[in-house]
Formats: C-alpha cells, structure tokens, sequence
C-alpha cells in the first residue's frame, strides 16, 4: 500500500503493509488505521492494483503481494 | 495479447462506413436537424467581463410579436442545481467573463430572437476583471467567488482567495538531486488561452412534451452526459429525456460539457414548441472551451553524462471563471516522460475573469510538458548531448515509477525517440535562419464504461450498436475489430451510434478511449455472438458447444465433417431458439499510455518574425494501429493544432476584460498554405490489456509540438522563447531584445 | 418585412423561393430548400465551410445575401456526385482518409471541384492556397492534399 504525497498529509507515511483480501476490505482497515482518513476520501480516489489503473474498484480483489496506489481520475479531451 | 498474432482485417486502410453520408453533404450534425413547429432560441450575453446583475427586465422583449418563451437561472429548480455548471450555463446574480449567458429567447424566427435580445434591460453594477494568474493570486485582487477558500492545504486558510486548489506531488527528494547536479537550468514559461476550434458550433433542437417526456438533438462527444447533466440540472429522470448524437463536427474535448441544452429545454416547455439553438462562431469563442493558460516555471538538473538528477515545477492553471482547470492533469504529466527519482511538482487551480476553460486534448498536459521539455532541451545544449541521445539516457520505460502512482508496464517511448533519431527528417541538413526542435510527449489514455450490441441479420450480416459518437472514423475501426474477430469480411457490419434510449450508458467519446474501449466491447460482443453460433451448431449437430471450432465465419463440427456458416445459421435462428445478438457492456481497464516525440524545423523572417514550419515529423505509440490511416490523421491533426497553439493562437482581452478577437480571421488556426505535409510514423508497442494491443492515438500528438516549435524558433533566432505564441510581433521582439 | 421572390437554378434543377431582404444564401439554402449539405461555421466568410458556386465562381454562401441567387446558377455539394456515383473527388477524399469529422468536407470538395476546373494540374502550393480559405481542424490537411492531387491526376487521366 503506497501514499501519495497528499495521502501522507493524512497517514504520516509512505508506505504501509496491510492484510485485506478485497478493496472493499481494504478502504475500511485503513480508514481505522489512520485516524485523518474518511471513508469518502478514500473512495473519491481511483487506485492502481500492480499498475493497473482501475477507476471502479468496489468488487476488486486484492491478493497478498498486490501493490496498491491511490491516484486522481484522469478525465481526457 | 498473442505478440505474433496475423490479422486479416484490421491493420487495413478500409474505406470508412460512414464517408458516403460525409462527402455527399448527407451526414446531419448538430445544426442540420429541424422538426415541425420548431422556432429558434437565441442567449443573451455579458457585455461586461465582471459585474453583479442588479437587476432583469425582460418585459419589452417579452412583448415583441413572435417572442414566445424567455429562460432566466430562476428556471433551473433549486434542489439539483449542479452549482457551476448551472451557473456557467446561464449566469446567476453575478456575470464572469465577457459573453457569459444571462438568458435565452425563443422566438418564431432567429431574427425576432435576436431583436428581443436588444430589448432586454439589465442594470449592471461593473466590477474590476481579474485577466491574468498573476493579478488573480495578488493579496489585494478582486474576487470572483467570495466564498471560494483554497482546497489542498492541510491547514486551510482563512480568507478566501481565487485559488481554487493547491496540490503538490513528489517523489524522492529534490533539494538532494539538486545537489548532485553539474548543470542546473530553470525558467519561467507562459502559454496563451487557446480554443479548441471546432469548425461546427454548438448546436442543438429539442422538443419537451406534455408528458415531460423530452428528446435533445445536439453535436457532442458524449450524449449520456449531455443527458446525465441536463437532467441533474432540470430535475428530470432519465428516463424521460432522450438524446441522439447528431454527427459531430470536431470537439478535442470542448464538446464533452454542456451549453444551450437546458436552456433550450426550458424554452420548449414554456412555449410548447421544439426549439432550435445554435451558437455564432463569436459565441463559441467568448464562451465555450477553451484551454487553460498557464504560468510554468520548471527547473531540471542533470549530471555532465546526461543523468538527470532532479526535476521541479510550479504551475498555475487558468480555470475561467469557475473552479476546475486540468491543473492535476499538468502536475501528473510534465516530468513524466523521464525516470528520474527525485521530482516535485506543484500545483495551483485559478479562477479568473474568462470562460469556463472545457478540455482540450490531453487536457493540461501540452502546456505543463511545454515547460518541462523546453528545460530539457537547454540541457542538453548546456552539457553538449544530442537530446535524443539525452532522453534516451532518462526514458521512462517498464516498471519506471511514475510521480502519479502506478509503475509502467511496456510503454513506447523508446521506440519512438529510436524512430526519431532514424528518421530522414533528423538528418536533413538546415540552412541559414533556420532551426530544430523536438520534443517527446506523454499521456495516460483512460478506458472507462463502453456498450455495445452485435444484432445478426437473418443473412449473417451484423448491426454495431456503440453509443460512443465517431468523431474521426471511429466506425471504421469498430468494423475492423467486429470483422477480426469474427472472421468475416469488414462490410458485413454496419456500425451505428445509437441514442441514449438504444444502447446501455456509454462514456463520451474523449480521452483517446473510444478505438480502446469500445472497441473491447465490440470484441467482447463478437465473442457472445460467437458463442451463441457454436450454441445452435451443436444443437444441430447435436453435439456439445465444446466440439465446435469457429474459423473463417464458419461453425465447424470436430466430432464430424459437418460445417454451418453464419449466414446459416443466421437464417436458421428462429428454429434453433431465436435472433441472436452479442452484448458487450464493459467498464475497460488497462489503458495504455501512447507517448509521441516529434520533430519540427522552422525557418523564420529576421524583419518579420514570421515563423514557417519546413519539416515535420510525428511519431506516436498507438499500440496496435486498427485502421492505419485515421491513426496517421490523429498524428497530424493532433500537430497541427498543436502547432497552431505554438506559433499564433491565442485570446487577446483588452485591459476591460473583452475578448478582441472572438473570430477565426484574428484567433487565426493553422491553415493549408501555412503547412508542409507532415509526416507521421507509427510505433506499435502493443497494450497487453487490449486483445489486439490498441493504446488509443487522439491526445498524445497534441503535445510535443508547442516546445519542438518553440525550441526550433530559439535555435533559428539564438535566443531564448519563453511564451507562447511565437507570433511575428513576439518573435520579432525576442530577435530585437537579443540583438 | 416584405419577402423577396427569387428565380435560380440549384445543382442544374429551377428552385424558387421567398427570401427576407437581409437573408444568405447559407440561410436560404439549409433553412428553406433544406440543403443542409453546406455548412456554417462563421458566418463571416473566414472558414468555407459554406462554400458554393454562384455562376461558377467560388462563394462564401454566408456573405451572398439570398436575393443575389436571382438568374443565377448556384452549385452545392448535393450536386456533386452523380446519382449514385460519386465525383473522383469524394472518392480520393474516402480513400484517402482527408475527412475525420467531416463537418468541412462538402466546402472543401466543392472548393476542390472549383480549383480543378480552373487549374487541372495544380502544384501542391497552389492547391494549398487555393484552399488557404477552407479550414480543417481535424486532419492537419496532410491527406486532404494528398487526396486533391491524386483526384486531380486522375481526372487528367480521364480527360
């Protein structure tokens, strides 16, 4: 699990190791990890699962090596 | 992805389903539709660039013979108001930039309309406009939204400002790379508000019923937003509002918002007719789009060999007059192209006295990625490296760390700096008063949700529903990927794009995604249908699905000699358990950046400052090429216009905040005698994601052309461009300034 | 305001209409004859998308006041293929690929059609200012050049 630059305004570190089996499962460790962390922040953010950028993670699952970034939506022209 | 994978069909340069209708004047856009009993609806406009409304006086107007239908901001109910957009739409108690909307009429004929417009009574109470970043973020600068307090500060400040957002990205520490740096060189960079172009105005016809029920009719890159925003805004359900995408006459990204359809729609239903509006050329200058301007100060550090060791950028992001410009998008990409450890960007949203910027073609990118590569090249003539030979030293390549999170996968960028230094263009020789520039450029691409349905006549033929508007020959490729996948010749399928009531939500066409993404939904329909004709095979045959092959369009029974076509099985449907159609509803992931480097040479007039591109050459990552020349025509369009934005375009304001040159005789794009051929070379580094490798090609080629312009006029002039446009009468300066 | 009654030809067939005083031929032609083939995309004569003949002369059709039509011989892009057969023009500009959007294509082919008639063999600098009024955004007008001098050659070929 890596932080932004922004996030870690909010978790105090860069990176952290987390056991979850889903993104589900995931958004709601963190958020009881990380006192500063809201649920809706969390969940505004797209994230990239092993460099996959994935803007609707809700059913994704996550296994135990999976690298996990939080990042914008990116909009196009 | 199978890398050594023969294609039948796509990769052919195939004549286009929907050219006939184009080039017989048949094709209907935007303002090409009327229905019966419609009258027309016209927008009354800002005269001011800032100023609070005082007061409306529609009642003169209102009594003209023929004037049937006024639409003030009072119309959109006040629960689902979509604040911004509402108010961009038609303003509310305070006008934001020069030709902002205050309210539309709708009249029997365009003329009245417009006479009603003059009748109006507004009292005004002026205001000081806010025109440039700099005067927008001084302490004592008027502001446009007094409750606005700057986003992205951990502590937030107190006071309100007309800095909308503040962001910062890093990786590594910069302050240290610095250190390690042998050369350091910075700079200051200015790129100009600039239009997307689009020859077709906005345009739209709408009729809303007794039942509410209601159809819009316009020219846009995505009709289930247009529905999704209208229908937030009037407090409809989407069910009772139907929209057709008329064909579309260019967009690059100013047709993915909304203008004139709420409006209209509120006409419609006050007045009890259809209604018409299309916006004047000066409208769509004053107030659609436009690109963000920026003030950009990058600064890099490398080592004498070339290792770049730090780079850093602060950049300032015209919004218009409301919160929202691609400043993020900026930040993501500038330094992007490079793998470097040690990066910090930051970022500043500003709200100034000018229209609303829209996107516009890799939206951010071009201007943060100007700064960045100008910078890039000064180093390179700084320590003596060729700047090939400079990027291909820090080229971002698989599993670089890029600043926005994610590490790449295979990416193109490589191969297309290699094009670059091969190609006949980077060993021509030039002459006196002549120069070379060459940039690279990088975007992500998006995926995103895409629909299709694959109905099957009962001949064996197909209907392509996409509900993604073709802007550039988008239905060619569609075709192509359907007859692959398939089997079967391209002409058996006729793609349509389908209104919002005939195919399942689908996101617009933008953001290089639509060849992509939809493109993977009509694979994946293919496939069902697919499935479905090895189904009825084996129900035939009576054998399992699992003994059936497909090859060649052909049903084919392993257990046995038996063979079906799909015209057979087709015409036998209603017998094997009805029609048979394919659906492929996706919400594609894994889109794969395409990054571009190009060349340009330029030969300019000392006296003048007139600049003249020679040479060009675009070159571009685009993964698979489907149809190999509409990919070749997004390289270049996207270069032209690029280079348009380099070497003239731009608005002008007056110190009064109006727009002087709301016009295509003095906002001047690039034009045929202006132009050399521009020669484009397509670099496929396949995307794993797509099952024929496609990245998507319509945004990266918009990039590099502002510092490869830029950069060709310094080294043509020696001396140093720092803003853009390298229009004569700045071009001109920058020689008499360094002479 | 009394409308003005006007006698004139369109692509070869008598057309009669009634036209406001202050009315284009632009208007004139999408709003009452319903040839929405040639579009508007200014108003003030700087795109070509409106592009017309009038007596074979290359117009602007936004800056013909539609009273001007009368006696004279108007052409658009409707008239340009002939019943089912396209002009060599529409074909190179298809193969070719000189179209994306499509929205300047019938000022650009009915420009065309006038460059060609007036210089069959045109160098690629006079083809790109003859056309220097018929803006493109799309296609960088790479391919539409390509496309006006393959069709030229061709139709010299026919000739």
């Amino acid at each position: 699990m890596i932080f932004s630059s922004e996030l870690q305004e909010f978790t105090g570190e860069e990176r952290t190791e987390v056991s979850a089996t889903s993104y589900r499962v995931l958004i709601d460790v963190l958020v009881a990890k990380y006192s500063r962390l809201s649920f809706d922040q969390l969940t505004d953010l797209a994230v990239a699962i092993d460099g996959v950028i994935i803007v609707d993670p809700l059913l994704e699952p996550l296994s135990s090596d999976t690298e996990v970034h939080f990042l914008h939506f990116v909009a196009g022209g | 992805m199978s890398e050594a994978r023969e294609y039948k069909y796509i990769g052919q340069r195939s004549i286009r389903p929907d050219g006939f209708d184009k080039v017989t004047g048949r094709a209907n856009y935007g303002a090409d539709m009327t229905l019966p009993g419609m009258i027309w609806g016209k927008i009354l406009r800002s005269p001011h660039a800032h100023a609070k409304i005082k007061n409306i006086d529609t009642s003169k107007a209102e009594a003209l013979s023929g004037v049937l239908a006024v639409a003030t901001y009072q119309d959109f109910p006040t629960a689902d108001k979509k604040a911004d957009l509402a108010r961009n739409i038609l303003a509310d108690d305070k006008v934001l930039y020069h030709g902002h909307a205050i309210l539309g009429i709708a009249a029997t004929t365009s003329a009245i309309a417009e006479r009603a417009l003059d009748l109006v009574d507004i009292d005004y109470e002026v205001l000081k406009p806010v025109m440039d970043i700099r005067d927008a973020m001084a302490a004592d600068a008027p502001l446009l939204h007094e409750d606005m307090i700057t986003e992205g500060y951990a502590e937030a400040p107190t006071t309100a400002s007309n800095v909308a957002t503040r962001l910062e990205m890093k990786m590594g520490d910069v302050e240290a790379g610095f250190k390690e740096a042998d050369v350091i060189v910075e700079g200051d960079y200015y790129t100009p508000t600039v239009h997307q172009g689009y020859i077709e105005p906005h345009a739209c016809v709408v009729r809303y019923d007794e039942d509410g029920q209601s159809m819009i009719w316009c020219c846009t890159q995505g009709h289930f937003d247009v529905r999704g925003s209208t229908a937030n805004i009037l407090g409809m359900n989407l069910s009772k509002l139907k929209v057709i995408a008329s064909e579309i006459g260019g967009g690059f990204g100013g047709k993915t918002t909304i203008y004139l359809e709420p409006v209209a729609l509120v006409l419609s239903r006050k007045s009890g007719r259809p209604v018409k509006m299309v916006m004047d050329r000066d409208e769509v200058f004053k107030a659609s789009g436009p690109g963000s301007a920026t003030r950009n100060w990058v600064k890099i550090g490398a080592k004498n060999d070339g290792t770049i060791t730090a780079m850093q950028a602060k950049l300032h992001y015209e919004a218009g007059a409301f919160k929202g410009s691609p400043m993020m998008m900026g930040c993501m990409t500038a330094f992007t192209p490079y793998a470097v450890e040690n990066m910090y960007v930051e970022g500043f949203d500003v709200v100034v006295n000018k229209p609303k910027v829209a996107a516009y073609r890799a939206p951010g990118a071009p201007q943060a990625e100007y700064a960045a590569e100008m910078v890039v090249n000064e180093i390179a003539e700084k320590i003596g490296m060729d700047p090939i030979e400079l990027r291909l030293k820090n080229a971002a390549k698989e599993g670089t760390q890029t600043i926005y999170g994610p590490k790449f996968k295979a990416v193109g960028l490589v191969e297309c700096l290699e094009a670059a230094k091969n190609s006949p263009h980077y060993k021509a020789a030039l002459k006196e008063n002549q120069g070379r520039g060459l940039a690279a450029g990088f975007w992500f691409n998006i995926g995103g949700q895409s629909s299709v349905t694959l109905n099957m006549n009962p001949d064996g033929t197909g209907t392509i529903v996409e509900g993604s508007p073709d802007i550039g020959g988008s239905r060619a490729s569609m075709q192509l990927m359907a007859a692959e996948e398939m089997q079967m010749p391209a002409e058996n399928f006729r793609p349509i794009v389908a209104d919002t009531e005939h195919v399942a939500f689908s996101a617009g066409t933008g953001g290089s995604r639509t060849t992509f993404a939809t493109g993977m939904a009509v694979i994946e329909a293919a496939q069902d249908v697919i499935r479905q004709m090895k189904e009825r095979a084996a129900a035939v045959w009576n054998v399992t699905a699992e003994q059936v092959d497909w090859a060649d369009g052909v049903a084919i029974n392993t257990a046995g000699e038996d063979r079906l076509t799909a015209a057979e099985i087709c015409k036998g449907a209603e017998r094997t358990g009805g029609q048979i159609s394919g659906r492929g509803n996706i919400n594609a992931r894994g889109a794969g950046p395409s990054f571009a480097v190009h060349l340009c040479d330029v030969e300019v007039d000392r006296d003048t400052g007139k600049v003249d591109v020679i040479r060009y050459t675009a070159i571009q990552d685009a993964g698979k090429a489907i149809h190999p020349s509409y990919v070749e025509g997004q390289l270049q369009g996207g270069a032209v216009q690029g280079i348009g934005w380099a070497l003239n375009e731009e608005y002008v304001y007056g110190d009064d905040g109006l727009l002087q040159n709301p016009g295509f005789l003095d906002y001047r794009v690039p034009l045929a005698s202006d132009l050399p051929m521009i020669d484009s070379i397509v670099v496929e580094v396949p995307n794993a994601f797509h099952p024929f490798g496609v990245r998507g090609v319509g945004e990266s080629g918009i990039i590099p052309p502002l510092a490869a312009c830029a950069y060709a006029v310094s080294q043509a002039i020696d001396a140093p461009i720092r803003d853009l446009p390298c229009s004569p009468p700045s071009v001109l300066k920058v020689i008499q300034e360094n002479s | 305001m009394a409308k003005i009654h006007v006698n004139t030809s369109v692509n070869g067939e008598p057309v009669e209409f009634l036209c406001e005083p202050h009315e284009t031929l632009l208007d004139v032609l999408r709003n009452d004859l319903q040839l929405t083939g040639t579009k508007e995309g200014c108003a003030s004569g700087d795109c070509g998308a409106c592009s017309v003949t009038v007596n074979d002369r290359l117009v602007c059709s936004c800056l013909v006041l539609g009273a001007e039509a009368e006696g004279a011989e108007i052409g658009t892009i409707e008239g340009v293929s002939n019943k089912d057969q396209l002009h060599t023009i529409q074909q190179k500009f298809l193969e070719h690929a000189a179209l994306q959007c499509g929205v300047c294509t019938p000022g650009l082919i009915v420009s065309t059609q006038a460059l060609l008639k007036e210089n069959p063999d045109p160098t690629e600098e006079e083809a790109r200012y003859y056309l220097a009024g018929n803006l493109c955004r799309c296609t960088g007008y790479d391919k539409i050049i390509r496309a006006v001098m393959d069709a030229a050659e061709t139709m010299r070929g026919a000739a």
